[in-house]
């Protein structure tokens, strides 16, 4: 059950202590076409490179903003986690990717026509960031730019 | 933290004009963060899809999430809990 009790105490007053950013205004876009004509992208928060892309930094002070990007040819189960959390079971998404970066029934869902096309590339970031402010101003609108670029209709996020 | 994230980049990508829907692991961050579409799950951190090599499972999640993209009632922000 994903509640704040999985945590140690330390993270639990933590969390509850944490001035988390709200989004004001909510931006919306509603789908322009029907899914099954849609470009799709993921993006995932659990720090997955792969093998020969720079690991994420878990050393990074308020947490490592940049983000890697994942061709749609990715071998899913090449993907490495680099995430520092170590306030999670890490085993399943080992065992298996998809857990967070489900390329494969990404591909399944194009292939069965409920989706239109998967896109050339999606993105991982590393989602344990405590200072949100570099993340806001700079990698966010970078990032989106090349989603928005490629052509993108619609993302599906999995955070960890 | 992860749920914050990925609920920010959500809404720099509709500000973009790209529609998102973002998975959820804690109702708690969803509802201070606000993401533009978010599907609550009720598994713990680490299994956002549910289960390692369950590909039914994993699919049931992205059917209720793709499912929001196609809601024309839903209204920002929008919280649904899965199973719905």
């Amino acid at each position: 059950m994903g509640d704040l009790s999985e945590f140690s105490l330390k993270i639990q007053l933590f969390l509850r202590a944490y001035r988390w950013r709200r989004i004001d205004p909510v931006p919306w876009t509603p789908l322009k076409k029907p899914l099954s004509e849609c470009r799709v992208a993921l993006v995932s928060s659990a720090g997955l490179v792969m093998p020969g892309q720079e690991p994420f930094d878990g050393g990074k002070r308020g947490g490592d903003p940049s983000f890697r990007e994942i061709p749609a040819n990715v071998e899913v189960q090449s993907l490495v986690d680099t995430h520092r959390s170590r306030s999670f079971d890490h085993s399943g998404i080992r065992r298996d990717p998809n857990l967070a970066f489900p390329i494969d029934r990404l591909r399944e869902l194009s292939e069965s026509g409920r989706i239109g096309q998967v896109n050339r590339r999606h993105l991982s970031f590393m989602g344990s960031l405590t200072a949100t402010g570099a993340f806001v101003r700079d990698t966010a609108p970078a990032a989106a730019k090349l989603f928005a670029g490629d052509g993108v209709d619609a993302a599906l996020l999995v955070p960890v | 933290m992860c749920s914050q994230a990925v609920g920010l980049f959500a809404a720099e990508l509709e500000r973009q004009g790209i529609s998102t829907v973002a998975i959820q692991l804690l109702r708690e961050v969803a509802l201070k963060v606000h993401p533009p579409r978010a599907l609550f799950v009720p598994f713990r951190h680490g299994y956002p899809l549910d289960a390692p090599q369950e590909p039914g499972r994993q699919r049931a999640v992205l059917e209720a999430a793709l499912r929001m993209l196609e809601d024309r009632n839903l209204k920002p922000p929008a919280l649904v809990d899965f199973p719905g």
